[in-house]
């Protein structure tokens, strides 16, 4: 039978099991959306492209599937570069597939040109530039192992719209039996090292990032902890990989960590940096970050090992299975001096703002949306101040129940990323912590949502400012503000009802948490606006290219 | 160019037109040094093979987990022992008028 290049991407596509693919067409994708039109696929209409890219990653990042958008040639393929950045920087499984111009045109300059290939090099895992259709059965199928083997990362397919029209014969679309790749064996030389050096340290701490949950390692961790009775220190990535209540976790560490966390890490003697990756974020001043410890390093990119921090033990290889590996080889071990160490640093150096209850404090807030919104709930954020609130204080216990823009930090990631994580997760409640600032950002998908009447709680977090930013200001910048306020009062509430989505504003309510409680029990979208000082800051924090002993803020007594 | 503190890695890469943007992008993206680059075609055409003259320092572990991880090198080789002539004779050629 013949089948143009257009309807073999989209058959390939179902093959591989996408049953939704967001996106915005024009002139180079049509040929694709005529195909999509006779298929099962559910097109999820984005507003801008940047928003179909980021409810890609909302539904990559909450089940670990690859998702894929679509966009056309020019302008759509740059409003989608910031979604392939953030997939490469957060090791997020996502395909990306756009029109281009003709193959003949490639080159002229032509309308809606640009070099797509070319510009996502070095955001992308891989990338594709299709020069026929037979290219097609090898290259999808490919696009698909690449996005997800070993450590994820984004793909791009760029399609000319000849290549999309023009038509080959094709006798069956079975792909050829592919077994699923086993995590593969770690040698057990290093696994012994290893273990040896564990069960003789005295203070050893665990870090551990995203790769704990992108490896589905959280229950072997837990064992692990436990077992040995070794603290888990979490990066922003890893959150939700340990149960936050549980007495070995001691928190995020870094630029934001609590004091307790930041000093514990310094005393350790040990550290077992388990699928993470020495961000600067998490270590502040490498030179400094636990400086007595040994450093155990455990990753499946190869090229992560000595990249920042050099290792002592460096083991490449698939987390889950290298603790399975380990877990036998690792003493029971009560640490007793170790564990009242951490229990004195808790308690000489408290959660500050933990100690008070206050409505006015996001802090609080968020804590209280943490007890009574479930664990199963999906949290997403958008950058800023309320993501590191939230990353502090909301309870995470599950896997992939943060979904946050991590290593690139986009403004405007939470809310597409919580359409697309309430699409591929129906049955939970989905909500997303947002700042005046952030939801500026793509803010147009107020538009999808209301079609699609999703169970999300959209949280806007409003101090009329940028918030991180005019904090920086203040601490670093002499307090010299310039272009962090926003003068124009806008009225979320009201915005949200133009749009057709239930609002609150609790500035005017009598009761703000019980009218909070309420909103967010509610099925379907709600949007909540919440008035908030300009000077709360976001302590403790540690300025830039500083050692993480050295925090402002976040005392006591502040 | 007789620096002794350069190597050359040599590459075995998929020919075709985007492998040489996939490489040198590689060194812009990371800050990495590349001091001269040859390549040609191998075999059927379907191939390419590519010496990279790059500096013998700190950072040549992490150029070459970088360059491995590249979806169309085949292979790697560090090529301490390699004859820097081709270089050299390279660069004679450029710096003639």
């Amino acid at each position: 039978m013949k089948y143009s290049g257009a309807e073999i991407t989209i058959k390939l596509l179902e093959k591989e099991g996408i049953d939704i693919i967001t996106g915005i067409p024009g002139g180079t994708n049509l040929p694709l959306y005529s195909a999509l039109a006779k298929s099962k696929i559910r097109h999820i209409l984005a507003r801008h492209e940047q928003g179909a890219g980021f409810m890609s990653h909302g539904m990559a990042r909450s089940t670990g599937k690859t998702a894929v958008c679509f966009a056309c040639s020019g302008p759509g393929a740059t409003n989608l570069m910031t979604a392939i950045a953030d997939a490469k920087m957060d090791s997020v499984p996502i395909i990306a597939i756009t029109g281009q111009v003709p193959s003949s045109l490639i080159g002229t300059d032509a309308f809606q040109e640009v070099d797509t290939y070319g510009m996502t090099i070095p955001i992308t895992k891989h990338n594709f530039l299709i020069r026929s259709a037979e290219e097609l059965l090898s290259a999808i199928p490919e696009a698909f192992r690449i996005a997800s083997e070993g450590r994820p990362g984004p793909v791009l397919i760029d399609i000319p719209k000849d290549v999309q029209l023009e038509t080959i014969e094709i006798e069956s679309f079975d792909r050829s039996f592919e077994e699923d790749d086993l995590p593969i064996y770690i040698d057990e030389v290093e696994i012994e090292k290893a273990a040896r050096v564990i069960n003789r340290s005295r203070k050893p701490v665990l870090y551990t990032g995203g790769g704990i949950i992108l490896s589905g390692a959280e229950d072997m961790l837990l064992n692990f902890s436990h077992k040995s009775s070794i603290p888990v220190a979490s990066t922003l990535m890893g959150l939700g990989c340990f149960p936050s209540g549980d007495n070995m976790f001691i928190g995020m560490l870094g630029m934001h960590g609590q004091r307790y966390t930041n000093y514990i890490m310094h005393e350790a003697d040990l550290i077992l940096a388990f699928g993470a990756r020495f961000d600067d974020r998490a270590t502040g001043k490498v030179k400094e970050f636990c400086p007595n410890a040994k450093i155990i390093h455990i990753d499946i990119d190869g090229a992560e090992m000595n990249k920042i921090k050099k290792a002592d033990i460096a083991i490449q290889g698939d987390i889950k299975q290298a603790i399975k590996q380990l877990l036998p080889l690792i003493e029971h071990n009560d640490r007793k001096e170790w564990t009242k160490t951490i229990m004195d640093m808790r308690v000489k150096y408290p959660i500050s703002k933990k100690m008070k209850h206050d409505e006015q404090l996001p802090e609080d807030i968020i804590k209280r949306i943490g007890g009574f919104a479930g664990e199963d709930t999906i949290i997403t954020t958008d950058v800023g101040q309320h993501q590191m609130w939230v990353a502090q204080c909301y309870p995470f216990s599950k896997p992939r129940t943060l979904l946050t823009s991590g290593g690139l930090g986009t403004m405007g990631f939470g809310f597409p990323a919580a359409i697309g994580a309430s699409l591929a997760n129906p049955e939970k409640k989905v909500i997303c912590f947002s700042g005046d600032g952030s939801f500026l950002m793509n803010i147009q998908e107020l538009s999808t949502l209301s079609e699609l009447d999703l169970d999300i709680k959209i949280i806007i977090f409003n101090n009329r400012h940028l918030g991180l930013v005019r904090q920086q200001q203040e601490y670093f910048y002499g307090k010299e503000y310039i272009a962090s306020q926003f003068y124009c009062k806008t009225d979320f509430a009201k915005i949200g009802e133009g749009f057709g989505i239930e609002s609150y504003d609790l500035e005017m309510a009598e009761n703000p948490f019980l009218t909070l409680e309420k909103a967010i029990k509610k099925e379907g979208p709600v949007l909540i606006n919440i008035p908030l000082a300009p000077e709360e800051n976001v302590t403790p924090m540690v300025a830039p290219g500083c050692a993480n002993y050295e925090m402002i803020g976040g005392e006591i007594n502040e | 160019m007789n620096n002794i503190a350069n190597t050359i890695i040599e590459l075995i890469v998929n020919n075709h037109p985007g492998v040489m943007s996939h490489i040198t992008g590689l060194f812009t993206r990371r800050a990495f040094n590349l001091e001269g680059i040859l390549c040609g075609k191998i075999e059927d055409g379907s191939k390419s093979r590519m010496y990279l003259l790059v500096n013998d320092d700190d950072r040549l572990e992490q150029i070459i987990k970088q360059i491995e991880k590249l979806y169309d090198v085949l292979e790697i080789t560090v090529r301490k022992d390699y004859d820097h002539t081709i270089f050299n004779r390279l660069q004679e050629l450029i710096m003639s008028d």
